[in-house]
């Protein structure tokens, strides 16, 4: 090989190069998409793990169509929707809390919470049986979010903290006892529809509309996926990182004490012990909708997804007949775990 | 500038260190004295080795939570423990007692080993990876026990629960006080118990020490899990029966307060033993106070909630150290 | 341009100074007095080993630091940023060595956070995505502005900080360490933008420890040494030797006249420790080292060449692409401490808070740590001959302390050292890595380390000694391996280990040494 096939092939469309090597003119890129090795296996694969909870949802709700003849019926549906409307409220302010790289476990008590003031509100009349719960969730999130974003205190326990702070408010001021839900139009927002379908699932898929949006079109929404994925870098980008922590939990303090208060409209009166454990499937449907546990990635539409994946299993569950209602607990539990495992390995920092 | 916060940093935790050595030995005294005072029947002997038999769930889990706390971890698990224990328990009583016990403590352990592999191999954060047997674990429990509350009639599991050695101490009460010394014996004098503070203390230093990160990880999970078996099964044979959907809820709430009240750190390096016994003695007689004063248990619950976030202010980490 | 008109004006004016800045922590005095000043278009360099004072220097600059004395003036005016985020909102942009950007969010994102262009209330991603396209595109970049960040490479996530600050209109880029971790082509680009800047009458702050690029890209230098600043000037009217002088503040011509101490040569005896072809790309590139029972190897070269990441390589505590470590003939298991531990091999870290002590536990269990399983049977610690050993080497190491349960972090540097060293000497060891072991230390305890360097020596130890200090290296090693940008550059050995080689050979052997004493 001759030394001027060497520059001719270097530089094939080119000049003969100059001695030494100019760079190359500013115009042009120099730096051309340099997607690194894991990129596209790595976008695949987080492709994969958004879109597996639809996917899923998908087969599994084909399969039981198939399987159950009662499960395609018109009044088994709207009974799921209706079943996990109130879960979906409670899991979009999860999504918001978790992509911030939190957690809330004061969900379920809250919602129980909420129910008890719907029914304490619903003396004054249906408007005060809404607002009331929703302001003291508020209030109760605002407050964690302060002690987490604030005093950078761990969410976990805070909101551990706050789940049994709530539940022992639900019982002292219910006394323990179910609290009626007073006048029927407190009750018309849980019981009465249209189209087959209550008010809550109207309500929630607003909810879930509206939190996607917010997440994905405002800053406000940018600014959990920056904190969760990099609190540090966040704060040096000139976020007021403890603002949006603050928001977010309030947001989930507020939505879930207003599923409470829907709830307890439907039922007719709040119960104090209402949505034990509803933290965990919360969770649970948030993250097998593909939201990273650690934070900074996830969608609305994949926690949808979740709780309908979830939800769904259930109704399943239920049809069998002969499989305990905790057989969902298992399902969520070993799915969380696959989940965590996976998104583990698709996170791993790449760095040196 | 510098200077002057440096001086308040010292002084602030100069408070915070006092209430994180001595405060939980000064409010358990306190709430002695509130109710030798004021509760009536409190001072008898019936009543306050009734207190030490309720205690017993909550130290032996808080004392294998001490452990996890003290590698900078968190065990959420626990509570699920319990219940996998209570469920595991009543299928081998066939084989006689102690086999069923045994068995149930292996369970435990292999429960354990889960939530140690994703923390110490997978490298999952803790509390992500024992959130996961926490949502299970107890529907599990259902699934094996078959969703009813199974009645244990063994008599050496009831005698566990009933028992009362001399007549006035009772045997589940002696082998949580056992759990107490091994426990605190582990931390002291061996290898392993070195190891937990040295990792909890300074991973990275530990690391470059050439210490055993892994497996001291896998260990503490391990003897978590065990140390909530236990529990579950003393549990059981007080109640007499297998109780699944209840037994040890929310647990892992009480046990983490009773850690952190006791003074170990959440941020690890660092055993108390006696004051996580403290802490859980606390919060039972915190409990005790309003049942036994016919007050609402719901105004107890809500203090809890108050002293644990309190708790956790007084050791939160400086904001700019 | 309406601007062009004070062009001329705008390039003499000074955009950010410094005056007198003082920065003192307890016990330490970060800056004393240090001035900088930082012209319109500017790009300057800011040298100095660790502990000089760059970092605070850089912290006073953003606004982490408020200086106890002096002030900070921008466009003339004195000013206080209370954090980073307010010093770029100012204009005052930097671009850290770890990039501090989102990984899981698409380029475009990050450049755009806190600022997205809106339609309508909510945020318009096809207007961001080009308007971020068009940014790249000024610096000669073209990639896609979705993908997310973690899926590039690290230079080009470097370019994109850039891009982020430039479009924040910023009047000041600092730029810490920028290519630590790029490759020889990501340089290139990065330079590219950077004289784009300079074009543009942006300032840049350039810190870095690689002297080439130093020469290559920067008009101005100032150098701090122990917190103050010891030159200021013109690049071009320094010489690497000299630059390498100032940062380590030795006096070329003094240092030629110093002979070295005596030498030992070492006999062909085979060594205890050897490392063949140790590669960790892109920090270590094919180390091999050999030493011998009784010899002391320095490792000399500048801050980032690679001495602390060989030490770390060698114990296994950073994994390595290739290589072999072997211990008295017997090849060790890669990436594990603990078994480089058991082998005899072991390291005295440079980051002695994050990588040594174990501040909350006593002395006594800090030094005991290591040797547990020797003292223990069955996993049961003896006592009584832990705390044989514990008295023994506090005695002999001289470690002042109110007794063997005081908390080490209550200790002085000089002690947390010895109490570092008694971790491993009570292990026996037959390869002991020092890393930076006297800095951050009185000169008493200094003295009294680098005597029981010697004594191990002495002892048969085989030693490894990093220092920054050219005197401890010089006077310490039997032999110095110099390493540059990751790569085994020099070696000097017997009479040859002196100052004045050890500085030329830092600087890279193109210098003549003649010319450069005259220079200095």
């Amino acid at each position: 090989m001759s030394g001027s096939d060497v520059g001719s092939r270097d530089l094939p469309e080119g000049p003969p190069r100059a001695s030494p090597p100019l760079p190359p003119a500013l115009d042009e890129p120099t730096v051309r998409a340099t997607s690194v090795r894991p990129g596209r296996r790595e976008r695949l694969a987080g492709a994969l793990q958004r879109n597996v909870s639809l996917g899923l949802l998908v087969l599994v709700a084909l399969a039981a169509t198939l399987a159950f003849p009662d499960f395609a019926s018109r009044a088994n549906l709207s009974n799921v929707a209706i079943q996990n409307a109130l879960l979906a409220l409670v899991a979009v302010g999860m999504t918001f809390v978790i992509i911030s790289g939190g957690i809330d476990l004061s969900v379920g008590s809250v919602f129980a919470l909420g129910g008890v003031l719907a029914g304490l509100g619903s003396a004054w009349g249906p408007v005060v049986a809404l607002l009331l719960p929703l302001l003291v969730g508020l209030a109760i999130g605002a407050f964690q979010g302060l002690l987490i974003g604030r005093a950078r205190m761990a969410p976990f326990i805070v909101t551990l903290a706050g789940l049994l702070f709530a539940r022992g408010a639900a019982l002292a001021i219910s006394d323990q006892l179910p609290m009626p839900i007073q006048g029927e139009a407190a009750r018309m927002v849980g019981q009465s529809g249209v189209a087959g379908l209550a008010y809550p699932v109207f309500i929630a898929l607003a909810v879930v509309g509206s939190g996607a949006v917010v997440l994905n079109r405002t800053r406000y929404g940018q600014s959990l996926f920056a904190i969760g994925g990099s609190e540090e870098a966040a704060r040096l980008m000139g976020l007021t990182v403890w603002r949006s922590k603050l928001i977010a939990y309030a947001t989930t303090g507020a939505l879930s004490a207003l599923a409470g208060a829907l709830l307890a409209s439907r039922l007719g009166s709040g119960l104090p012990t209402a949505a034990q454990g509803m933290e965990l499937n919360a969770i649970a449907a948030v993250v097998i909708g593909g939201t990273l546990l650690t934070g900074g990635a996830g969608t609305m539409s994949g926690t949808l997804a979740g709780v309908l994946l979830l939800g769904i299993i259930q109704n399943l569950i239920n049809q069998v007949g002969n499989l305990g209602s905790y057989t969902q607990q298992v399902v969520s539990g070993a799915f969380l775990l696959v989940v965590v495992v996976v998104q583990r390995y698709l996170t791993r920092e790449q760095r040196l | 500038m510098a200077d002057t916060s440096v001086v308040s940093r010292g002084h602030r935790s100069g408070v915070s260190d006092w209430l994180r050595e001595r405060g939980v030995y000064v409010a358990l005294a306190l709430v002695l004295a509130l109710n030798l005072a004021v509760t009536s029947n409190f001072a008898s002997t019936g009543s306050i080795v009734l207190q030490l038999i309720e205690v017993v769930p909550i130290l032996l889990v808080a004392l294998g939570l001490s452990l996890v706390i003290g590698t900078e971890g968190i065990d959420l698990s626990v509570g699920s423990v319990m219940a996998i224990a209570a469920g595991v328990l009543p299928l081998y009583l066939g084989y006689g007692a102690v086999p069923a016990i045994l068995i149930t403590l292996a369970v435990g352990a292999l429960v354990g080993l889960l939530n140690g592999t994703l923390v110490a191999l997978v490298g999952i954060q803790p509390i992500v990876a024992t959130l996961g047997v926490l949502v299970g674990g107890r529907g599990l429990a259902q699934v094996i026990a078959g969703g009813q509350q199974q009645r244990i009639s063994d008599d050496t599991i009831r005698a566990l629960g009933s028992l009362r050695l001399a007549g006035v101490l009772p045997v589940s009460v002696l082998i949580a006080f056992s759990a107490v010394l091994v426990i605190s014996w582990v931390t002291r004098r061996t290898t392993f118990g070195r190891h937990v503070v040295a990792v909890g203390g300074n991973r990275r230093a530990s690391r470059f020490s050439g210490l055993p990160v892994r497996r001291t990880l896998l260990g503490v999970y391990v003897l978590s899990a065990v140390l909530a078996a236990l529990a579950g099964i003393l549990a059981t044979a007080r109640l007499g029966a297998s109780d699944t959907p209840n037994v040890g809820q929310l647990i892992e709430l009480s046990g983490i307060t009773a850690v952190v009240v006791g003074g170990t750190p959440l941020s690890g390096g660092r055993v108390r033993i006696l004051g996580t016994v403290a802490g859980a003695l606390l919060m039972q007689l915190l409990n005790a106070t309003f049942i036994m004063n016919n007050l609402p248990y719901t105004y107890a619950q809500m203090i809890q909630a108050v002293i644990i976030l309190v708790a956790i202010y007084a050791q939160r980490p400086g904001v700019s150290s | 341009m309406a601007h062009h008109e004070t062009l001329a004006q705008r390039v003499v004016d000074p955009v950010l100074e410094v005056v007198d800045a003082t920065v003192r922590f307890p016990g330490v005095t970060a800056l004393d007095e240090v001035s900088f000043t930082l012209l319109q278009g500017q790009i300057h360099a800011l040298v100095g080993e660790n502990g000089a004072g760059k970092s605070s220097l850089i912290k006073v600059l953003t606004g982490v630091y408020q200086p106890d004395g002096g002030e900070v003036r921008y466009g003339g005016q004195p000013v206080r940023f209370d954090d980073p985020a307010a010093a770029q909102r100012a204009g005052i942009s930097t671009i850290y060595q770890e990039v501090n950007l989102v990984p899981l969010m698409s380029v475009a994102r990050n450049i755009f956070l806190g600022r997205e262009p809106k339609r309508l209330g909510l945020i318009d991603y096809r207007e961001m995505n080009r308007q971020a396209a068009a940014v790249l595109d000024r610096y000669g970049i073209g990639l896609d502005v979705t993908a997310p960040l973690r899926s590039l490479g690290l230079g080009v996530q470097q370019m994109v900080a850039v891009a982020r600050a430039v479009s924040l209109d910023a009047r000041v880029v600092i730029m810490d360490e920028p290519t630590s971790s790029l490759e020889a082509k990501e340089v290139e680009t990065l330079f590219r933008v950077i004289r784009l800047l300079h074009e543009q009458g942006v300032a840049v702050v350039y810190v870095s420890h690689r002297l080439d690029e130093l020469f290559a890209i920067c008009d101005e230098v100032t150098v701090l040494r122990d917190g103050r600043t010891v030159h200021t000037g013109r690049m071009g009217d320094l010489t690497k030797a000299s630059l390498v002088a100032a940062m380590l503040g030795r006096d070329l011509a003094a240092a030629k006249q110093r002979q070295g101490t005596t030498h030992r040569e070492i006999d062909e005896t085979p060594p205890v420790l050897r490392v063949r072809g140790l590669q960790r790309t892109p920090v270590l590139h094919g180390i091999d080292l050999d030493v011998r029972p009784g010899e002391v190897v320095g490792l000399g070269g500048l801050l980032g060449a690679g001495r602390s990441e060989t030490a770390r390589a060698v114990m296994g505590v950073d994994p390595v692409d290739r290589g072999t470590v072997a211990v008295d003939g017997t090849e060790i298991r890669r990436g594990s401490p603990g078994a480089a531990v058991g082998a005899g091999l072991v390291l005295l870290p440079e980051d002695r808070r994050n990588e040594g002590i174990i501040p909350n536990l006593s002395i006594r269990d800090n030094i005991v740590l290591a040797a547990l399983p020797r003292l223990s049977r069955a996993g049961v610690v003896s006592d009584r001959r832990a705390d044989e050993l514990v008295s023994t080497f506090m005695r002999r190491l001289g470690i002042r302390a109110s007794g063997p349960h005081q908390k080490v972090r209550e200790l002085s540097g000089g002690n947390q050292q010895k109490v570092m060293l008694a971790r491993w000497l009570c292990l026996q060891p037959k390869v002991l890595i020092l890393d930076e072991p006297t800095r951050g230390i009185d000169v008493g305890a200094k003295a009294e380390i680098r005597d029981l360097i010697d004594e191990l020596a002495a002892q048969g130890l085989g030693l490894v000694l990093i220092s920054s200090e050219l005197d401890e290296v010089v006077e310490g090693s039997d032999r110095v391996v110099v390493l540059r940008d990751g790569r085994i550059a020099d070696e000097l050995a017997g009479d040859v280990v002196t100052e004045a080689a050890l500085l030329q050979a830092l600087a890279g052997r193109a210098i003549d040494l003649t010319e450069a004493a005259a220079d200095g």
